[in-house]
């Protein structure tokens, strides 16, 4: 339990600042193997139909170039669908690159080229001819929109809708004051401003060490190693440094796959980089329509709540999202009905973006609120006040904790909100109408499974691992911070050593998960630190610690110290001395507590106020904004499961 | 492979500084600055964000002034100064504009960063900045997808409060 | 980006004799439209002549008051230049609202005007398009039309001119001087860049062996009542959806000699002396502004997904107008609009 910080919680600097400011940080492309080739992909220029014909004569002839691969000649890679799924797969057949002749999506690759220079590979393939025969697209989710269906195989229980419960459409019908509108969002594209690049070191036959823009390391590595059949063991996978991500590199991207398949096919080392225009043909958020219904008494207690969600997919794979769910759980409603389809389009298969579902679902739930509040007559931030609940009606369980209380008193005072006046187009400045509105927000808490190692030394000095990953959301600094806690020491004296596949286990960064869990592996791992060093310290002759617990002592300044007596305790070093040992090095594994997570569901909460400045004639829209986040979440209460390693 | 139409395209020789280093190269005139840093040199510190001028990632410094390294062609830069991330400081000994990027959180994946960094000294270097508003404007080159764009304005604006010292350091 | 042979110019004669001999070549200064089009394969020359050392960098004032502007000084440096901040303070407004510092420190008068459109089915060389490839056809049309011509349009092409600068050198009746093998000539601003019409392939009106070598300006009294007005899908570093370069001078609460053009509404920046003339001497007020507004946009023709311009460059002509009038020209950097 942190209940008082000495360092986390406090700003400081990220410790990968001063290699990232001084242009020292190595990005996925920015690693040189003897000997390299380059690989560049030719991209599909229709977005369904066949290909009859690849001429590759043009692309042959530039100088440096080295093979050229197409769905005629592409390496055998495994069979089975089962072993390209990566952890973050979907119901349905993941895109295998080059497999045959057909066209699924535009910007499908249907050529890879290898060359001896960056330049040549990418000439190269824009000299491959391509002949299709096309069939015509479908890619406008309003004209196939009457094509949904429910997806027949969950991707995760969790996003289908939950049973309906009261009688919404009853309960709609009799309601005094009602909205229902259609909400239409556009699909949302990743773009992190590092481009997808993997460059493979070529050891020897099976023996790899890839350097890889992923949010996981042991997710590339293990599909490698699915797709190509290699041992894990074998390869090793980095992602030390990675430019961003926002979802688009959960899942492994053909980069991988191609530049994994011709080092193999060649025995060379391989680098290859996307271009931007192909990074916005992989994973994006997929366009929504949605239609949310909600209905209130005179004093805007909500009567009722239909929520129909319908987002695209692909042809060969079901992506699903909890677009929807949210809306049985934000406020209280004893009458809701939420409901949730696909549609198939000839487009790449959608993928997890920065909070993917509710960025969609929420927006929609919280513009019908702020329509509803108008309906009803009063004010958006009273009408969410007035219908805060402290359970989740969905699973009907406790929440752990729900801070979005404070959430709205804390920004309402700092935004100035009372002064707001509630009649449209009432506010004005110049030529601008000014409009104050709020919405609020919610995201899953979760923690997954995870480990990690950490490593005191005599000389003070704290090594820190996972194969966690820093994707710009501060793993490295965060760590550090936890260990530094235990340890009690400066933040200079910890190392992080994270992004690589053979460090301890780790889930992809992703799901907001990897704070509360590597984050409460580490701790366990340090805790467990303390722990062998008092088992340690209590063996010394007149140990003044020989009857300390576990729960009684912590380091503090070098020492292992009685909590209520930092006066009594031992030098670290000592004990280390005593016991032979020049440093203790423990490994924890954590995990959701599962009696827990039965009893309680976790949620952060959010609250943002903001200010818009319309040009009343010309429509140009200007916005500031403030946003107040819960501090609290789930990992305060629910305790990790942890079993620290030997 | 058609030897003779290669042949048809020679090399060019260029010479050029790179944070103050002399540099004696042959080049293909296809390649671009961008390109000539990140694969020939290795000097990777500058970034392809999008190697068609639309994100700043790549801004480097020539002979003083900001520009976008992936729409030059290296060989139109016979005898030029170009300065680099790389050229400004190394993690002992920050660059002020850098440290003030560190202090004020001015990034997350990093990604953007040094292109962020070689605007800002341009910026600095052309003298029109002053309030905030003429920072932002004068930033919006530079893309950030991780958001820190409140951040940089604030390491800048620190930055020009300070300017004086920090003018003699950029030189 | 296709193979290609370089050579330097070291004279303005020298690169106009070079391109003479080889027809396929271009010439190269900023290269910041030129690298971008031969990076996605829409321009292909087989030979740059790099023409950055020509001595065309200069600004000038010229002895009746005007200006030359070399067609090599750069972007930032023609907008940041004391005397035309003073003298022409809507051409460097228009430079200010365009592109982005890098860009701007890079680009030259010269490149500036003879940037290409920015039009998506342009830059895409797997879809068909008229201006790339003359007879292929035009995917605009029937397309994504956002961001294309509510004015001038042909059935071949619907592409506007992409340049902020030029919105402002149209309003204040440029020359454009050029050389080619044999002579020099100028060029009125209004006759540089042409309609689509049949051939929407060529841009404007320079020979194929000529060179842009500057662009004269005329002594005005337009410094004080004027404004550049962009409007954009947001508010820095994206191209106009419409744009307005608006300048005159007033006396006795009258327009005297009204300037006014538009930026992304054509294959060329609009401007119609004729309008301009007809409301000389008109009471500088709302009412003259909304009817110049409607001449100017008389033909307008909207595509569909292009409809809004004609109301959105109706309000900005109007507003744009109001504020060259108060002497309240519109900031770029403070984006509240005046």
């Amino acid at each position: 339990m942190l209940d008082r910080s000495k360092i986390v919680g406090l700003p400081i600097s990220r410790i990968d600042g001063p290699l990232k400011v001084t242009g020292q940080a190595k990005y996925a492309a920015e690693h040189f193997e003897p000997g390299m080739l380059f690989g560049h992909v030719a991209l599909a220029t229709i977005a369904a139909g066949r290909i009859l014909a690849i001429d590759t004569r043009a692309a042959e002839r530039v100088r440096g170039v080295v093979k050229i691969y197409t769905h005629e000649n592409r390496p055998k890679a495994a069979y089975r669908d089962s072993k390209w799924k990566d952890a973050v797969a979907l119901p349905g057949h993941p895109f295998r690159p080059l497999e045959n002749d057909r066209v699924l999506f535009d910007g499908q690759p249907v050529a890879f080229v290898v060359a001896e220079t960056p330049e040549a590979a990418r000439d190269a393939a824009g000299l491959i001819h391509v002949h299709y025969a096309a069939e015509t697209p479908h890619t406008d989710i309003m004209a196939e929109q009457h094509n949904s269906y429910e997806p027949p195989v969950a991707r995760m229980k969790q996003f289908l809708p939950p049973p309906p419960r009261g009688d919404a459409e009853a309960a709609f019908a009799a309601a005094p004051h009602k909205i229902s509108a259609d909400y239409v969002l556009a699909g949302e594209h990743h773009n992190p401003m590092e481009l997808f690049a993997a460059t493979v070191r070529f050891e020897d036959e099976g023996r790899l060490t890839i350097h890889d823009k992923t949010q996981g390391s042991q997710n590339s590595r293990d599909y490698v190693c699915g797709v190509f059949g290699l041992d894990p063991d074998k390869v090793i996978v980095k992602n030390d440094f990675v430019g961003g991500a926002f979802g688009q590199a959960l899942r492994p991207k053909h980069h991988l796959f191609f530049a994994v398949m011709a080092s193999l096919d060649l025995s060379r080392s391989m680098k290859v980089e996307m271009t931007r225009r192909e990074m916005f043909y992989l994973s994006w958020r997929p366009s929504c329509v949605q239609t949310v219904s909600l209905a209130a008494d005179d004093e805007g207690y909500l009567q009722a709540v239909l929520h129909h969600a319908v987002h695209t997919t692909s042809r060969h794979e079901d992506y699903q999202e909890n677009v929807a769910n949210w809306s049985g759980l934000a406020y209280k409603c004893d009458n809701v009905k939420i409901s949730y389809e696909l549609v198939k389009l000839d487009l790449a298969t959608p993928g997890d973006m920065r909070a993917p579902g509710a960025a969609s679902g929420v927006a929609a739930l919280e513009t019908a609120m702020d329509e509803l509040a108008c309906e009803v007559g009063i004010d958006p931030l009273e009408l969410r006040v007035r219908n805060f609940v402290h359970r989740d009606q969905n699973q009907d369980k406790a929440i752990t904790s729900k801070a979005l209380h404070a959430c709205y008193r804390e920004g309402a005072k700092r935004f100035g909100w009372s002064q707001r006046s509630p009649k449209p187009r009432s506010m004005r400045d110049g030529n601008d109408l000014v409009g104050w509105g709020m919405a609020g927000g919610i995201w899953e808490a979760m923690m997954s499974k995870g480990e990690a190692k950490v490593r005191l030394s005599a000389d003070g000095n704290v090594m820190v691992s996972a194969a966690a990953s820093d994707i710009g959301t501060g793993t490295y600094t965060i760590l550090g911070q936890l260990a530094a806690e235990v340890f009690d020491c400066p933040m200079d004296a910890v190392t992080v050593d994270i992004g690589r596949s053979d460090l301890p286990k780790t889930g992809v960064e992703g799901g907001s998960w990897t704070a509360a869990t590597t984050g409460s592996a580490v701790q366990a791992a340090a805790k467990a630190v303390v722990k062998t060093l008092l088992d340690h310290a209590k063996s010394m002759e007149n140990s003044p610690l020989a009857k300390a617990s576990e729960e009684q002592v912590e380091i503090a300044e070098g020492r292992l110290v009685l909590e209520t007596n930092h006066q009594v305790g031992i030098a670290l070093a000592d004990i280390m001395a005593m016991a032979g040992l020049d440093a203790v090095e423990e490994h924890a594994k954590v995990g959701p507590d599962m009696l827990s997570m039965m009893r309680y569901a976790a949620y952060s909460h959010s609250a943002v106020f903001v200010e818009v400045k319309v040009d009343e004639e010309l429509g140009v829209v200007r916005v500031k904004s403030a946003a107040f986040r819960s501090q609290r979440n789930a990992t305060a209460v629910t305790e990790p499961a942890h079993c620290p390693f030997a | 492979m058609d030897t003779a139409l290669e042949d048809r395209f020679p090399t060019c020789p260029l010479s050029l500084t790179i944070n103050g280093k002399p540099y004696t190269l042959d080049v293909h005139p296809w390649t671009t600055l961008l390109d000539l840093l990140r694969s020939d040199l290795e000097l990777t510190g500058t970034k392809k964000g999008c190697d068609h001028g639309q994100c700043g990632a790549c801004t480097v410094l020539i002979e003083g002034q900001r520009m976008n390294a992936c729409l030059k062609l290296a060989v139109t830069l016979e005898g030029a100064a170009i300065t680099t991330v790389e050229g400004l400081g190394t993690p002992e000994e920050m660059h002020p504009v850098q440290k003030a990027f560190v202090e004020h959180d001015a990034f997350q994946c990093g990604y953007c960063t040094p292109g962020q960094i070689c605007s800002t000294i341009g910026l600095l270097n052309e003298g029109h900045a002053s309030t905030r508003e003429d920072i932002r404007e004068l930033m919006s080159g530079n893309l950030c997808r991780c958001g820190a764009y409140t951040n940089i304005a604030d390491a800048i604006e620190e930055v020009l409060a300070d300017r004086a010292s920090y003018r003699e350091a950029a030189e | 980006m296709k193979r290609f042979t370089y050579t330097r110019a070291e004279t303005v004669a020298d690169a106009v004799a070079a391109l003479a001999a080889r027809p396929q070549a271009q010439f190269l200064a900023g290269g910041t439209n030129l690298v971008d089009l031969m990076k996605y394969d829409v321009a292909r020359p087989d030979a740059i002549i790099d023409i950055n050392s020509l001595p065309l960098k200069e600004i000038e004032e010229l002895p009746d008051g005007g200006f030359r502007i070399g067609a090599l000084a750069s972007n930032s440096g023609v907008a940041y230049d004391a005397r035309i901040q003073a003298r022409f303070p809507l051409l460097a407004s228009a430079i200010l609202a365009g592109a982005s510092p890098q860009l701007r420190n890079a680009a030259t008068t010269g490149g500036n005007l003879l940037q290409r459109t920015r039009c998506s089915y342009f830059y895409d060389p797997s879809t068909p398009c008229n201006k790339r490839e003359p007879g292929s056809g035009c995917a605009a049309i029937g397309g994504l039309t956002r961001m294309h011509a509510i004015l001038g349009a042909s059935d071949k092409c619907i592409a506007v001119h992409p340049s902020d600068m030029c919105v402002a050198l149209a309003a204040l009746d440029a020359t454009v001087e050029v050389v080619g093998p044999d002579s020099a000539r100028d060029i009125a601003f209004g006759d540089f860049h042409r309609l689509p019409g049949d051939e929407p392939q060529r841009d404007n009106t320079l020979a194929c062996d000529e060179l842009v070598t500057g662009i004269r300006l005329e002594a005005n009294h337009f410094a004080d009542h004027y404004t550049y007005l962009k409007l954009r899908d947001r508010l820095s570093y994206a191209f106009a959806l419409v744009s307005v370069a608006a300048a005159m001078e007033i006396a006795d609460g009258r327009v005297v000699d009204l300037r006014i053009a538009l930026g992304g509404v054509a294959h060329r920046p609009w401007r119609d002396p004729l309008v301009e003339a007809e409301y000389a001497g008109a009471p500088a007020e709302d009412v003259t502004f909304q009817r110049v507004a409607d001449r100017l946009l008389l033909q307008a023709k909207g595509l569909g997904g292009n409809d809004f311009k004609i109301p959105l460059a109706r309000k900005a002509i109007v507003r744009a107008l109001r504020q060259a009038a108060g002497g309240t020209p519109q900031s770029q950097t403070i984006k509240a609009i005046q």
